[in-house]
């Protein structure tokens, strides 16, 4: 025995260990995939040998090597038994390796329940610990069914190390296997009052993340966290359980008046931003569920506001992020109060970070009215035109178009400007939008009836310009916004000033180039305008001209045919056989003008897209029942195969001495597959290649040649949304004046008193902005009897539906976690535990017994107490202005964090660690006073070491956190 | 919830990632490589959060490494985003003016102190002492 230690330890000084390892690789930079490739080879090698120490070390240097990208699923038995290691060192190596890379499908995981189970009941609280850690990143659903039980006993551990740690590996239990969360939910109730404040913070993060997918039921749970709320110094914990009530306000309205109290003096009193931004967000939470607009509650809604703007007023990039992200929650249910700040946002639009300006986008979203859609949207035209080639200008044509498509175009009162926003955008280079540009187009000229006329003129001038053809066939390029202009063009084309020349302009050669969706589109307008002109010209009786465009048409169409795209072809050939049709009647001399338009007679309407949907199930029809008669089960299994491969099949069977080496070939093709994927320096196959190229660095480098446009890219004849702008303003004016003088006339009539008060009357409000044109907008149609109800459909995989229990129901004896036997644990007894001292063991056992008894008394009382908590919630939550004695310990408990928080100072923006130090303080020294006077020396102490090193705000590490260069450098 | 925490230098190559929701190895490399690309492409003006796929990274830099927290939607961005310094401010405790070759070498203590800190995904301990303790105490324990 001895001596093989010896010989072990003299092996291990060839070895490499962690630190050689990263040094070689470091040297080996020009061929560090071989260098690598060798190394695990020895690994290979230590694995196979009996020493432990070597196996660990060689697992160590495994776990360095999967951080790089290696596959390390191979040595799974290995990491198992170097995990089963006695001495912790050892172990610990182990489940680190372990919890990096094992998962639920690792199938050598059932190996280790017993390995797992022992470690739990170690008496070192070390080896529980690491196997808690461990068990949280890879806990199987078998493995959760069979530890849950040791878990949950390990919640009332001795120390608190173990319970905090336990408490948490519960979370993942619950997921893997529900049906723990029903027995282990009492004990982890429990621990919400545990002496211990980490065991505390467990247990509220727990909770909190349960809360947060099925909130009901722990709604019961909200006078134990309010009192913990207002008692708790933790910013910590205090983040947690305010967002956890966060969760439980909308289903419970009475909850969120007893909060706003203790918030808002959270909000006035913290200096912690990450605590001030949670009690805004469940602030505003709280106000969102009292939707009644209760008007006490304008002051909180007022506060909230405006600390979000010194939030965005403050020159940390942080902090303005947050401020605008919190601010768009507010939007929603209080556009007034957030629509004062329109200024502040605007600003934010100039900002030189794009999260920060694509947050103040979404907020413009909500604060745009009839009276400003203009002038926001100028705005975001001149950001447009500056961001040139990036993906923040395709993000705010985005916008653009939501902001003005936005509740059926509520805020457009002049379509006119609208359609030219949408032209003018058209000529954005390289935009990934035009479909977007294309659907709106099509939206706004089929629902807007007024607006055709207009938009057809500038739908034929799109065309006829058709500069956007020569960005070639990108999809979804700005191309895209042609397929809306022939379509429109097409449709409305009894609204088109010079048809022949639309038509002429959609039978250009270069419309080939074009997409072939895009094609199609033409072909078939072609025809429409075709028939529009046919009318026109038999009814100014010029027959003659009639032929022209036919044999316009028939000269044209053929390249329409030849092309590639089967849509553009096969329409092609019909319309082209229509139009020599047409020629052989008109040379006879026959009208042909009705029937051609008949071809498209009637009119289009908008249709809802959930129209289809919304169709009723008439009455007696069953979607489900068989059509025909069901086919046995029998029959379907095997019929597929012989359907298909039934003369295959017996060739097969017979064995082929080609196939064997067909066979070699493929197995060595798969090796040097597995091989290369799990080389991660071996350059896959990407997916999509347009992706790669994308990030392939230093794609700025490759010279791009400047092109020397002289002609302009403003399309003549355009319009230029500009200027709107202006008549806008002239016609409000005119409007305004109007409305002055109507005002006047009645004013004179009713009494000549109060004229100075007439001028202040002079509040525009939306009302006031009357559209330009009478415009209806079309709705779209919906089936009739559609029903009005918009389920949402729940994901059935959804891992949390299945926590969603009662958890207050009292527990049924078929609901106890299985108890593992303690035969088992002593057959599985090993030498390592020998040194346990004997007392220990006999003490277990009786306890666990006790333990069980009283789970089950507690199990009956349960029973009483549930109705009770009810009741006790509704008393609790009815007594809306607090009861007497229930502000007594709040104030305090406020002032205390208040207290705390100015104390402390040093940690002025975070989530302070030193409220951390006070909880511990207090751990120790139950008496206030000493604590108090400990912590303000310990504060005083660290102010004077982190003084320096406070200042920069931002991203700047403090003086001494510098991960310093020179100690390399020897190294290189 | 944090879904991963990960250590990435300037070039690109990961010192330390630990993920709290099992992520397949092939996708872990290429998921790390997009998130130091987007946080390399950010400058010191711009904010540490960015929105990434369906969740959120909390980053900070510190010389030439990046730490990077990817979170869901219901953690506290500036929570995170002190922690992260927190995390350093151990690590610069029990190394004493911690570098990038600290973490290098001795991933397996970070990894011990990272547990400490986060487990399964939550904040548990923030508290540089009790952070340290059971590190302390093997440090002993491979003394002797």
């Amino acid at each position: 025995m001895a001596l093989k230690m010896v010989k072990g330890s003299i092996d291990r000084m060839f070895d490499k260990n962690l630190q050689d390892l990263v040094r070689g690789i470091r040297n080996h930079k020009e061929d560090e995939a071989k260098y690598i490739s060798q190394c695990i080879d020895e690994i290979k090698q230590e694995l196979k040998q009996d020493n432990i120490a070597v196996k660990a070390n060689a697992v160590c240097k495994l776990t360095y090597l999967q951080m790089l990208g290696y596959d390390i699923s191979w040595a799974a038995f290995n990491i198992i038994e170097v995990m089963s290691a006695s001495k912790f060192t050892f172990k610990r190596i182990g489940y680190l390796a372990a919890s990096q890379c094992f998962h639920e499908g690792t199938d050598v995981i059932m190996l280790t329940t017993n390995q797992i189970r022992k470690d739990l009941s170690s008496p070192s609280q070390y080896d529980t610990g690491v196997a808690l850690t461990g068990l949280s990143c890879f806990v199987t659903p078998d493995l959760a069914r069979d530890l849950a039980n040791d878990i949950m006993t390990l919640m009332s551990h001795t120390k608190p190390y173990i319970r905090k740690k336990a408490v948490l590996i519960m979370y993942k239990v619950f997921l893997r296997c529900p049906e723990a969360l029903r027995p282990a939910f009492p004990r982890l109730k429990e621990k919400l009052e545990d002496p211990d404040p980490g065991v505390q913070s467990a247990a509220v993060n727990v909770i909190c993340e349960l809360a947060r997918r099925n909130p009901k039921n722990y709604l019961s749970l909200a006078p134990l966290f309010f009192k913990l709320m207002t008692s708790s110094t933790n910013n910590w914990v205090l983040i947690k359980i305010i967002k956890l009530f966060g969760a439980l306000t909308p289903l419970e309205p009475r909850l969120g008046k007893k909060l706003i109290e203790p918030l808002t003096n959270l909000i006035h009193s913290t200096s912690a931003m990450s605590l001030l931004y949670e009690c805004v967000n469940t602030v505003i939470a709280v106000l969102i569920s009292l939707s009644s607009g209760m008007p006490n509650h304008s002051a909180s809604i007022q506060l909230c506001v405006q600390k979000l703007r010194i939030l965005i007023e403050d020159s940390d990039q942080n902090l303005k992020y947050l401020g605008l992200l919190a601010m768009s929650k507010i939007l929603r249910t209080h556009p007034k109060s957030v629509q004062a700040h329109k200024d502040l946002v605007l600003q934010c639009l100039d900002d030189k970070d794009e999260s920060i300006r694509l947050r103040a986008l979404d907020l413009l979203y909500g604060m745009v009215s009839k009276k400003n859609l203009v002038e926001i949207v100028r705005k975001l035209m001149s950001h447009v035109d500056k961001a040139e080639g990036t993906a923040y200008r395709d993000e705010l044509l985005t916008k653009i178009i939501d902001i003005c498509s936005q509740c059926n175009y509520q805020h457009v009162t002049n379509f006119q400007w609208y359609v030219s926003v949408l032209v003018e955008l058209t000529q954005l280079e390289g935009t990934r939008h035009g479909h977007l540009l294309a659907a709106q187009m099509l939206d706004v000229a089929i629902r807007v009836k007024a607006i055709r006329k207009f938009a057809v003129a500038q739908m034929s001038a799109l065309l006829d310009s058709a500069h956007l053809g020569a960005g070639g066939p990108q999809r979804n390029g700005i191309c895209e916004v042609l397929y809306a202009a022939a379509w429109i063009c097409g449709e409305f084309s009894e609204h088109l000033q010079e048809p022949q020349q639309t038509l002429e302009a959609m039978l250009r050669p270069k419309v080939t180039t074009l997409p072939g969706h895009i094609q199609a589109v033409y072909v078939q307008n072609v025809v429409k305008l075709y028939a529009c002109i046919l009318q026109q010209k038999e009814q100014a009786a010029e027959p003659e001209a009639a032929q022209d465009v036919t044999q316009l048409m028939v000269e044209r169409l053929p390249q329409f045919v030849q092309s590639a795209d089967l849509e553009v072809q096969e329409r092609a050939s019909c319309v082209l056989q229509l139009a020599k049709h047409i020629q052989k009647l008109q040379a006879k001399g026959v009208p042909v003008a009705e029937e051609v338009s008949a071809l498209f007679a009637g009119e289009l309407n908008p249709v809802a897209p959930k129209a289809q949907k919304k169709v009723p199930v008439p009455e007696g029809l069953d979607l489900d029942a068989w059509i025909n008669e069901p086919p046995s089960d029998s029959e379907s299994e095997d019929e597929k195969p012989k359907a298909i491969f039934h003369d295959e099949e017996p060739r097969h069977a017979k064995p082929r001495p080609p196939e064997a080496e067909e066979e070699e070939l493929a197995r060595r093709r798969e090796a040097r597959k597995q091989e290369q994927a799990n080389n991660p320096f071996y350059i896959k196959s990407s997916p999509s290649p347009q992706k790669r190229y994308q990030d392939m660095p230093g794609v700025e480098h490759i010279p791009v040649v400047q092109i020397d446009l002289s002609v302009p890219l403003k399309v003549p004849g355009m319009p230029v949304s500009d200027q709107y702008v202006k008549l806008e303003e002239e016609r409000k004016h005119r409007q305004r004046l109007e409305k002055d003088r109507r005002r006047k006339k009645k004013k004179d009539k009713d009494q000549k008193g109060r004229p100075r008060r007439h001028s202040m009357l002079h509040t525009e409000s939306d009302e006031d902005v009357a559209p330009a044109q009478r415009v209806d907008i079309v709705t779209e149609e919906m089936p009739e009897n559609a029903l009005p109800s918009d389920e949402d459909d729940k994901d059935p995989n959804d891992p949390y539906r299945a926590l969603d229990v009662d958890l207050d129901k009292p527990l049924a004896d078929s609901e106890k976690l299985p108890v593992q036997k303690h035969r088992n644990a002593e057959t599985t007894k090993s030498p390592e535990k020998e040194d346990v001292p004997v007392v220990e063991k006999k003490m277990k056992k009786p306890r666990k017994k006790e333990k069980k008894h009283r789970e089950k008394e507690r199990g009956k009382k349960e029973k009483g107490k549930e109705e009770k908590e009810g009741e006790d919630l509704d008393f609790w939550l009815s007594t809306a202005p607090l009861p007497a004695e229930a502000p007594a310990p709040e104030e305090p408990g406020v002032d205390a964090v208040i207290a705390a928080a100015k104390e402390e100072g040093e940690e002025p923006r975070g989530a302070g660690q030193g409220d951390e130090d006070g909880a511990e303080d207090a751990e120790r020294n139950p008496e206030q006073k000493s604590s108090k006077h400990k912590k303000k020396k310990h504060k005083k102490e660290k102010e004077e070491r982190t003084k320096d090193k406070k200042k920069p705000k931002k991203q700047q590490p403090p003086a001494h956190v510098q991960l310093l260069p020179p100690r390399r450098e020897l190294l290189h | 919830m944090i879904k991963f925490f990960l250590m990435v230098n300037k070039q690109g190559q990961t010192r330390l990632s630990k993920y709290y929701e099992h992520v397949e190895i092939s996708k872990r490399t290429l998921l790390e490589t997009e998130v130091i690309k987007s946080c390399l492409s950010r400058s010191n003006e711009q904010c540490s959060f960015i929105e990434f796929k369906d969740f959120k990274l909390i980053y900070r830099q510190y010389a030439a490494l990046f730490i990077v927290v990817g979170v869901n939607d219901t953690e506290n961005e500036m929570a995170i985003y002190e922690f992260i310094h927190n995390f350093v401010e151990v690590l610069d405790e029990y190394f004493s003016r911690v570098s990038e070759l600290d973490i290098m070498f001795n991933l397996d203590k970070v990894h011990i102190i990272l547990d400490e800190m986060v487990l399964n995904g939550c904040i548990v301990e923030t508290n540089r002492a009790r952070i340290l303790a059971p590190l302390l105490i093997l440090d002993k324990m491979s003394e002797s």
